[in-house]
């Protein structure tokens, strides 16, 4: 699956910027040590502002599905259906990121497995994350 | 006059404020509903702004009150459904030039200010208060009450709006593009549709209980049964028909377990009703229906989705919040009319309030007993948006006319119509108010 294109803003940069080196990084706060996804202006526990991107392993479980049979986004209407996971982070499984799952087949999603991150191209050249699952 | 957005301070967020302290000084009178429609016709008559004024003229009528009486509008500026006029799309000058403007063309149009309104309603000579409500009429029901009960306005109007364009929801605009900007595509490369969060927050529910969407179906089905009883709603105007438990089930999925009914559909429409205070509404036309309390949610996940961990600790909270204020229990609940725009979330927030005592994971089992108007345990007698399209007004409709005696077919009949409660949207995050037919 081809996602849209990404085009990088300052704000979003770091997190674009080490996809393309196949590192996974997460916001986190510096005065409370809390990791946050998605990114915002300042910590949504403390509120503090000083926020710095964290490299994490890129190792998660799946947490829950669905799946998608009718995707608002154009480039993603023609692999319909498809599975839309989401991945709980090892480090803390309050941070959810979102899958498609390459390789598991349609409704078939083994809810609870491992994976581990990925990093497959958009219709830009961007690496975007992506999870597979891997044997514990 | 420029009109300022309700300040947080208006909300009742927090547990332990005990009683409102408006607690049934605060009433809904008058009701008004414009007609509605599937999509804009492009028509003048037929824009966003023509059916408010519809709406707010039938509430103010409905109320038998001056329109000079009236000194309070509170209105919720965003009316989109997922539609948007986009960017570089002609402007339609003659829907535009038939009304007075404020300096934003598409006021009346694809949004509403109360400047625009007051312009075009020049009978609404004495109004002196304004506030926006943002979000859904749930807010501005909050807004409105406390407004009302703080002595800020005597005489209010509430409107909230909706206007649905040609194009299919939300595949416009950025969705339709081959890139997208860097912070929004953290979230939404995925391509997620609207009802996406819920199934997941649905599927893990089923998982942890035991239940499947096929139970779902009692409730589909009785929810448009009392839509259809709902004269001003869109399938009782446009497509009476009713669904039947193989029609659900068949039909094709959007983001499974979503499937197309458990999503509302989008329509044009508006609602409006008209406050005052306990003591002015005892010589307006209708019954007063007193308000117990508000009450709201602004908890927001921890990350992407809500589990179902953080939707039960919050409706739990919720529902601790509205009894609090109201000083009532779930025993007095006459009937529930909380929020269905996405259907399976519905069963959340009637656990939470632990509405005829049922607990979490049970909502699906009492879904196949006796949910009806008739029965004594009615669920969403306004049919909700299941029954009626998305507005996320009928649920407050309902509460009053149920109160009022006055919903006609619709009427529950199993239970003395003493205490409701309605609100949403969602179970994390959301407002709500307790509606009593006695102010004691």
């Amino acid at each position: 699956m081809t996602k849209q294109g990404v085009e990088p803003d300052s704000f979003s940069q770091p997190f674009w910027d080490a996809a393309n080196e196949k590192r996974l990084v997460i916001q986190s706060c510096v005065d409370c040590d809390i990791l946050q996804h998605p990114p915002t202006d300042t910590c949504r526990d403390c509120d503090s502002d000083a926020l710095e991107w964290k490299q994490v392993s890129g190792r998660g479980k799946i947490y829950n599905y669905g799946v998608v049979h009718d995707c608002p986004v154009r480039l993603l209407q023609q692999d319909q259906p498809f599975n839309l996971a989401v991945i709980m982070l090892d480090e803390d499984p309050g941070i959810q990121m979102y899958s498609h799952l390459p390789g598991v087949p349609v409704d078939d999603v083994p809810v609870g497995a491992a994976v581990e991150v990925i990093f497959e191209p958009s219709a830009n050249g961007q690496l975007v994350p992506e999870w597979r699952v891997i044997d514990e | 006059m420029s009109t300022p957005t309700a300040p947080d301070a208006i909300y009742r967020n927090d547990e332990g404020l005990g009683i409102w302290e408006h607690r049934g000084k605060v009433a809904a009178v008058g009701v008004g509903h414009a007609p509605t429609s599937r999509r804009w016709d492009g028509r003048p008559e037929t824009c966003v702004g023509a059916i408010t004024i519809d709406a707010l003229r039938k509430a103010i009528d409905d109320a038998g009150v001056a329109p000079n009486q009236i000194d309070g509008l509170v209105v919720v500026p965003v009316t989109t459904t997922g539609a948007f006029w986009e960017q570089g799309k002609p402007l339609p000058m003659d829907v535009i030039q038939s009304f007075n403007q404020t300096d934003d063309p598409l006021d009346g149009v694809a949004k509403l200010s109360a400047e625009w309104l007051l312009a075009n309603m020049p009978e609404l000579t004495n109004v002196q208060f304004t506030m926006y409500g943002p979000g859904c009429m749930s807010n501005a029901l909050n807004v409105t009450a406390q407004a009302v009960g703080d002595g800020l306005t005597h005489t209010c109007l509430v409107v909230k709006s909706w206007h649905n364009f040609e194009g299919r929801y939300y595949q416009g605009g950025a969705n339709a593009g081959d890139a997208i900007p860097g912070t929004p595509a953290i979230t939404q490369l995925w391509g997620g549709p609207a009802s996406y969060s819920t199934a997941l927050q649905f599927a893990e529910y089923c998982r942890k209980y035991g239940k499947n969407h096929e139970m779902m179906a009692p409730f589909m089905e009785n929810s448009r049964r009392n839509g259809l009883m709902f004269p001003e709603g869109y399938w009782a105007q446009h497509r009476p028909e009713k669904l039947l438990p193989e029609d659900y089930l068949a039909s094709r999925w959007i983001a499974k377990p979503a499937n197309l009914f458990d999503n509302d559909i989008p329509i044009m429409m508006s609602g409006a009703y008209l406050f005052s205070t306990s003591e002015r509404a005892q010589d307006m036309k209708q019954k007063p229906v007193y308000i117990l309390n508000h009450a709201s949610s602004n908890t927001r996940p921890r990350s992407l989705l809500p589990t179902l961990d953080e939707v039960e600790a919050d409706t739990a909270r919720t529902a601790r919040k509205i009894y609090e204020g109201a000083g009532i229990t779930a025993d007095d609940l006459s009937f529930e009319n909380m929020y269905d725009g996405f259907s399976l979330f519905h069963q959340f927030h009637l656990e939470g309030l632990g509405y005829r005592g049922i607990k979490f994971g049970e909502a699906l089992d009492f879904y196949q007993t006796d949910i009806s108007i008739e029965g004594p345990n009615p669920v969403s007698p306004s049919g909700g948006n299941v029954g009626s399209g998305r507005s996320r007004v009928w649920m407050h409709t309902d509460c009053i006319q149920q109160l009022q005696g006055r919903a006609g077919p619709r009427q529950v009949t199993g239970v003395k119509p003493e205490v409701g409660v309605s609100g949403g949207p969602m179970p994390l995050g959301g407002n709500f108010t307790v509606w009593s037919a006695s102010p004691d």
